[in-house]
């Protein structure tokens, strides 16, 4: 079979250029936020609060940075993969239209305080809609061109976009369910413990379905992509697949351990949770076995480090995460800055050390050019991962000092702190984790600058060839 | 085959997806808000506090507060206020949820038992300006919910969400500023359950004397303890603000120690039984007999 000789990449660019933007936004955001714990004269009443900011924050980063440049990546790793053209690069188009116009009025409609409350699912009913669109609009245009592909094996990549596309669609329909009010504000049909249920049904499993799926997809494509290393194991592969995915929405409910959620739901996600760490480690060990006898690459291929890195931070984060949902553990740390610890290691150290090598990478292919500077690469590496551990490691520390502080009782059995002596106890560790996002923040316009000269260079390139 | 057919592979994904969606998600339905989960003396919001819990999800306060407390003594101990920890029957009325997953704040499940005050004033004074009553509280200051409260839908939320209202409810808005809506949703929470206070408990035992008379050995510590958990509302100088001023007073000492641990409901007085062990509340109370002469 042949492949075309020409891909359809102005989307895949779209979405990787607007991602970048909006992701920006997102550390931007963060560390105002950051700053604002520390510092609350520095909340600007009404619409730079707090309680508004944060949202914006989070949808910023997982829709924006996160859904954009996966979509972006999906259009460019299924075309190869199916060694077709993009099924229609004009839906692709006005996808991305679309997703623009939703992600940027939702950080107008969160500023404005319209919200729904529900984490990952804040936005009201007539932008939820504009999300949805967005998601099976895409899902159609990678599905059609799966149809149509011209390699019959479908690598395992595939199955997971393929996994993401269902996945979402259902979490964020059911999770979105409610009667309008009038244009801004509508209430959900489920009430009160349902309703948390359900919440967090779609909250953990926006964790695996978009946050763990996709960049498995990513890291499965371009591990072997970037090393020419073939994958360890294809039947390993499949076998982690389906476990992850089938025992992936059992364990909601360990964000609600000793609430009033009956307990045997509680037990279950507990159980599942633990479980998942299997099928999590297979992907791992299949990333790690893959670079056996050629680990010499991490220093002699400048996106390797990215990859290894962030395999191992899903490792990490994937026993982190079952610990977490024990009983036991969860009364210690649950509701303390411990979970932004762990949640940022997932985001940064995780699906964002596997989203910028491929970026790099495709950046590279699509504009027919070398990188423009390998070095900056180096330094964008090392910032990124400072920064995503001083933030981590600070939490964390912050989490455990308040947490016992919090358990922490007379012999009589009245508390032995109030509640601001807690939070006076961790008000450096919050000065500590501002400074941590402007280190991150550094490394990611190195990254933006590489990037963009790199583009130009690319430019350069192809009008000189025009030229000749 | 698996491998090869799409169509086939996007149904299986859906099925095994839907399996544990089925057992953990859709299945509870059954169970939860049911008959047998729901509590009598719950009551729905009328429609100020409805207002005010709108209000509350517009500014994002489940950002930082919860409203659960979970099963831990812990937990009971300072967010219960002697109402115990959160049953699933609360919050049937809840749409949405306000639960939340983080405690920058703290939790405020049961905070309309904290303040009983019915002028919500510490409410009031805190919502404008939060270092005026808890000096290092790094909450934002929202005194601009002092804006006439918008009342254009207040009927009809009353209506979609099936809650029963009379026209007295509805008249009880005109005038009302957001900061009022706020508060009548702060001292609905956690209020319907009926609360038994464990008063007797924490009367000191009758033969028991304030171990402390001797103010001497305790000053710097009762001022600290002072400071924390009085100030807010008696004034940092005990001269009075909320409160009454805290110099001189003829009350006995067990009667003091009683106001300290089990609050005065009528004014809005908190009962400090579950932040403050006995050995801390015998301090304030000789702390509070000084008068001004002695400071």
């Amino acid at each position: 079979m042949n492949a075309p000789t020409r891909y359809n990449d102005d989307s895949v660019k779209g979405f990787i250029t607007w991602s970048i933007i909006w992701g920006t936004i997102s550390v931007l955001i963060g560390i105002l936020i950051s700053l604002q714990l520390v510092w609350p004269q520095l909340n600007v009443a009404p619409y730079l609060t707090y309680g508004r900011l944060r949202p914006i924050h989070t949808n910023a980063g997982i829709f924006g940075w996160g859904i954009g440049s996966f979509i972006g990546l999906f259009f460019y790793i299924t075309q190869r993969l199916t060694k077709t053209t993009l099924w229609s690069p004009g839906l692709a188009k006005i996808t991305l239209w679309l997703f623009n116009i939703g992600i940027a009025s939702a950080a107008v409609t969160l500023a404005m305080g319209i919200n729904r409350t529900k984490e990952y699912a804040e936005l009201e009913w007539p932008l939820a809609i504009v999300v949805a669109v967005v998601w099976v609009l895409f899902s159609i245009n990678v599905f059609m061109t799966i149809l149509k592909r011209k390699e019959e094996q479908m690598y395992i990549s595939l199955w997971y976009i393929m996994a993401t596309l269902v996945g979402v669609t259902v979490l964020y329909v059911v999770n979105n369910l409610g009667v309008p009010l009038n244009f801004f504000k509508s209430y959900p049909i489920f009430a009160g413990t349902n309703d948390a249920n359900v919440q967090w049904w779609y909250g953990h499993n926006a964790v695996a379905m978009v946050l763990t799926a996709p960049p498995l997809a990513i890291f499965y494509y371009f591990l072997p992509k970037v090393t020419g290393n073939p994958i360890y194991s294809h039947r390993m592969g499949i076998i982690a697949f389906w476990s992850l995915i089938f025992m992936y929405l059992w364990t909601g409910a360990h964000h609600l351990l000793w609430t009033p959620i009956p307990d045997w739901i509680q037990t279950l996600a507990m159980a599942f949770s633990i479980m998942l760490i299997a099928p999590s480690w297979g992907a791992v060990m299949n990333g790690y076995l893959t670079m056996n006898g050629r680990w010499e690459q991490i220093k002699s291929n400048y996106l390797v480090k990215f990859l290894i890195c962030g395999i191992t931070f899903y490792g990490l984060q994937t026993l982190q995460g079952p610990m977490q949902a024990i009983r036991t553990f969860s009364a210690f740390i649950h509701y303390t800055d411990w979970v932004p610890g762990h949640v940022h290691m997932g985001t940064l150290g995780w699906v964002s050390m596997v989203i910028y090598p491929a970026i790099y990478y495709i950046t590279t292919t699509t504009n027919e050019t070398e990188i423009y500077s390998e070095k900056l690469v180096d330094v964008h590496f090392w910032l990124v991962l400072i920064g995503q551990l001083m933030y981590s490691i600070t939490m964390w520390i912050a989490g455990v000092q308040q947490g016992s502080m919090l358990l922490a009782s007379n012999p009589d059995g009245s508390l032995h702190y109030s509640f601001m002596e807690t939070m006076i106890s961790i008000f450096p560790y919050y000065k500590l984790r501002a400074v941590s996002g402007f280190i991150f923040l550094s490394g990611l316009l190195v990254f933006i600058f590489n990037i963009y000269k790199t583009s130009e260079k690319g430019k350069a390139l192809s009008t000189r060839a025009s030229q000749a | 085959m698996l491998e090869r057919n799409p169509v086939i592979f996007i149904i299986l994904a859906f099925v095994v997806i839907m399996i544990g969606t089925t057992v953990t998600m859709i299945a509870p339905f059954k169970w939860i808000n049911s008959a047998g989960d729901r509590i009598a003396e719950v009551k729905p919001y009328t429609p100020l506090q409805q207002e005010g819990r709108d209000i509350y999800m517009r500014e994002g306060c489940n950002n930082c507060h919860t409203q659960t407390v979970r099963t831990l003594t812990a937990d009971v101990e300072r967010y219960g206020n002697g109402g115990g920890y959160s049953r699933s029957g609360e919050f049937v009325y809840d749409r949405p949820h306000l639960w939340g997953s983080r405690r920058t704040g703290p939790d405020l499940a049961r905070i309309g038992l904290k303040y009983p005050d019915p002028k919500g004033a510490w409410h009031r004074k805190h919502l404008e300006n939060p270092r005026s009553v808890v000096p290092a509280s790094n909450m934002p200051s929202y005194a601009f919910l002092n804006e006439p409260l918008d009342t254009t839908y207040s009927e009809r939320k009353m209506k979609l969400l099936k809650f029963p209202y009379t026209q007295a409810d509805l008249d009880d808005l005109k005038g009302k500023s957001e900061m009022d809506a706020i508060i009548a949703y702060m001292r609905k929470l956690g209020t319907d359950l009926s609360v038994k206070k464990a008063e007797a408990a924490m009367q000191p035992p009758a033969d028991q004397k304030n171990p402390f008379s001797d103010l001497k050995n305790v000053k710097a510590e009762a001022l600290s303890i002072f400071a924390q958990n009085c100030a807010s509302c008696h004034g940092d100088k005990r001269q009075g603000g909320l409160g009454p001023a805290l110099k001189g007073s003829s009350k006995s000492d067990a009667a003091l120690f009683a106001i300290i641990s089990t609050g005065v409901e009528a004014n809005g007085m908190p009962g400090f039984s579950g932040s403050l062990d006995q050995q801390k509340i015998w301090k304030l109370v000789t702390l509070i007999k000084l008068g001004k002469q002695d400071d």
